[in-house]
């Protein structure tokens, strides 16, 4: 789960790491209202899940009330990259940065360790640096059973070539960084910038943090964080039935059990010229009434022109999937053309349910490329031999 | 032969009165498996089935000899469990359980490497070695003995891939579900290396999936290191790009990650790619000449 930036400096405070004071706000009002409490010049920030907003204009200083309001006004429904801006943080500007350092820790899946970054040279140009001058930024990984020492922060701030008199306090923000990102289970934290006041001391501009989706139940306050606004309606409906669902583009609803079987689905389905609409993975397991919700999350994408069913039943068993099928059917009278195939425990059973229930529209197929091929001829809208 | 599990593999399940534990635990046993204890804390003296359940995996393997454990306990529990397995000296341990927390396999991966402990999974169907011994909850009725060896991220499509194998005459040495979590106890890699080593094996169908750069690290090791002829898949080709929020993913993996990048990495090294599960036993079929 990705925080806001505001949420993830609310976590950095807690964890006594330097941030600006500030306020949210979703409204014009509320904006001015904050920039008052916190005072001028302060920066009107667009919050929203994705990089780069600065470019993209999210990012502006007011210097007093009329600023503050032009620029929260501008910067509220403004789009960044696809996402709408709904609320803004205010917060104190900083009034002089002297430099902009990049931290950041992440969960480095090849490595097995966590992975701490450090650069002089951080900022809105820090993929570039990456690109063009990648000795700019000091490495370490760290034994996830030893954690962080002294020396780490140490070497990598010297190696990074941080001015001499900023070497412990730079070692010492790793060290709180560090102690938040395992502390919260995070996947990333990311501050670009750490900044330097002329008065040698540093602060987190910015945050970045992503957490880790499993260890919520472990952070309760860290899952009331999550907003279920961010999701598109029908990715929110699979949410609350428990299904995994990503919308796509194209026009064929695709349903499995088993997210590699379904992102292969998806490519088979591709591979004959067809596009799909989705991907829905029914899970595991999957039983009647967890196929009848997944129908009509599918259905309530009303660009499906055809849908396919992709079972092979381990642990799922393909006469619960029949029989949800059928229950779905007398629910919701799908007018949309089904091709089914099912395969695995219980196959020979549940291709008899189906048959004997003899459904209007259900088409049914031996293997996988079938199934595809007469889903992509029925989206088409061509009638099947 | 086969890899991991045979004739000689004594099982102890962690999670054996839990629900789905006793039924797939019995499964295994129905299917040939020496399923010879079960741990449950405070419940030992009882039996599921005439399997005896003991408190702790130490005497479980000290009443039994057990030597490989399977964990079908709660993500919450779930480290816990492999690392007392491991504590007591089990050389295999098959984890199961879906969602355990991400730190959890960080620590359990580090402390793992250091006892010697092989871990397969987490997140992973198990494994099967047809004709002789099936740990987790691979459909064992699909699949016959033979000589290709499969290893994959993803469970279901071990199925359908093991499947198309199947119906083009080709049976399995063995069968390893390696899971797809961010930290896998076993890599693509760790697998190859026995179906390289082992005599049943003529082949070696890898099925990938995209995220993270398992595949072109063993597209690097094929070149170095194996003989036998592999094939891979690879899932996700048309899956969208993920929304990334900061910067240091993109420091760290650059391109990699992709399906197109995975097959080309594969490719370059010699390996052949099928588009979907039909080719790859298509290739098989090729390579194997039938
Ligand atoms: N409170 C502040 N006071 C002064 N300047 C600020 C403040 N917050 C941000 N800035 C300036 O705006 C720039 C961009 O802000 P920030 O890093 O928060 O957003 P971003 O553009 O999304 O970041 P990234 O490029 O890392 O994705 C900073 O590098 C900094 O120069
Ligand atoms: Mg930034």
């Amino acid at each position: 789960m990705d925080l806001l930036e505001y949420q993830g400096k609310q976590l950095f405070a807690r964890h006594g790491i330097p941030v600006p004071d500030g306020r949210p706000a979703r409204t014009v009002d509320e904006a001015v209202a904050a920039a008052k409490e916190v005072g001028f010049p302060c920066a009107i920030k667009a919050q929203v899940k994705i990089g780069g907003r600065g470019k993209a204009g999210g990012i502006k200083i007011a210097s007093d009330e009329d600023e503050a309001r032009e620029h929260s006004g501008a910067i509220l429904g403004m789009d960044i990259k696809g996402f709408t801006v709904h609320e803004v943080w205010v917060e104190t500007a900083a009034p002089q940065i002297e430099s902009e350092y990049y931290a950041s820790i992440v969960f480095d899946r090849g490595a097995k360790a966590p992975l701490i970054m450090l650069s002089t040279q951080g900022g809105m140009d820090i993929e570039e640096v990456a690109d063009t001058n990648p000795g700019a930024i000091a490495t370490l990984h760290v034994d996830p059973l030893l954690g962080f020492q002294d020396y780490h922060g140490r070497r990598l701030a010297f190696e990074a070539g941080v001015d001499a008199d900023l070497v412990r306090p730079v070692g010492a923000f790793l060290h709180q960084l560090y102690g938040t990102f395992i502390a919260e289970e995070a996947l990333l934290v990311e501050v670009n910038p750490l900044i330097v006041t002329p008065e040698r001391k540093v602060a987190a501009l910015d945050a970045k943090v992503t957490l880790d989706d499993n260890a919520l139940f472990r952070h309760p306050d860290n899952a009331n964080l999550r907003d279920p606004s961010d999701e598109d309606p029908q990715e929110q409906m699979a949410h609350e039935r428990g299904l995994t669902y990503v919308k796509l583009d194209g026009d064929i609803g695709i349903l499995g059990n088993g997210a590699g079987l379904v992102m292969s689905t998806l490519d088979v389905v591709a591979h004959y010229g067809g596009a799909p609409a989705n991907f829905l993975d029914a899970g595991g397991g999957s039983k009647a009434e967890a196929i009848t919700s997944a129908v009509e999350v599918i259905l309530s994408d009303d660009k499906v022109k055809a849908v396919l069913f992709n079972i092979f039943g381990g642990i799922t068993r393909c006469d619960e999937v029949a029989n949800g099928l059928i229950e779905a059917f007398k629910t919701l009278e799908p007018s949309v053309p089904f091709v089914v195939r099912l395969d695995g425990t219980n196959d020979v059973e549940g291709r008899r349910i189906l048959a004997d229930a003899d459904l209007p529209n259900v088409t049914t197929a031996a293997t996988m490329d079938e199934a595809a091929q007469k889903v992509v001829a029925l989206a088409k809208g061509e009638v099947l031999a | 032969m086969s890899v991991l599990i045979d004739n000689d593999t004594k099982l102890v399940v962690s999670g054996i009165t839990g629900r789905e534990g006793t039924f797939h635990a019995l499964n295994n046993q129905r299917y040939g498996t020496n399923v010879v204890a079960g741990v449950t804390p405070g419940k030992a003296g009882q039996d599921v089935e005439g399997i005896p359940v003991f408190n702790t995996f130490r005497d479980a393997v000290a009443e039994t000899g057990a030597n490989v454990a399977m964990i079908f306990v709660p993500p919450r529990f779930a480290a816990d469990s492999i690392l007392e397995a491991a504590d007591a000296g089990i050389p295999l341990v098959i984890c199961i359980t879906e969602g355990i927390p991400a730190h959890d396999e960080l620590r359990v991966y580090t402390q793992l490497q250091r006892t010697g402990t092989r871990l397969v999974g987490p997140n992973c169907p198990g494994i099967l070695s047809p004709g002789k011994a099936n740990v987790g909850i691979i459909p064992a009725s699909f699949f016959k003995e033979g000589n290709v060896g499969v290893v994959s991220r993803s469970g279901t499509l071990t199925y359908q891939i093991g499947n198309t194998l199947a119906q083009a005459g080709f049976g399995n040495s063995s069968i390893v579900g390696i899971g797809g979590d961010p930290v896998p106890g076993s890599s693509f890699i760790d697998i190859i290396e026995l179906f390289q080593a082992d005599d049943q094996t003529e082949l070696i169908v890898l099925s990938g999936e995209i995220g993270g750069d398992a595949e072109e690290r063993a597209a690097e090791y094929i070149a170095d290191n194996v003989t036998k002829p592999v094939v891979a898949y690879i899932a996700g080709f048309t899956a969208p790009p993920g929304k990334t929020m900061g910067h240091a993913g993109a420091i760290v993996s650059g391109s990699k990650g992709t399906a197109a990048a995975k097959a080309e990495a594969l490719e370059s090294k010699g390996v052949r790619v099928g588009r979907t599960p039909t080719e790859v036993a298509d290739l098989a079929m090729e390579i194997l000449g039938r």
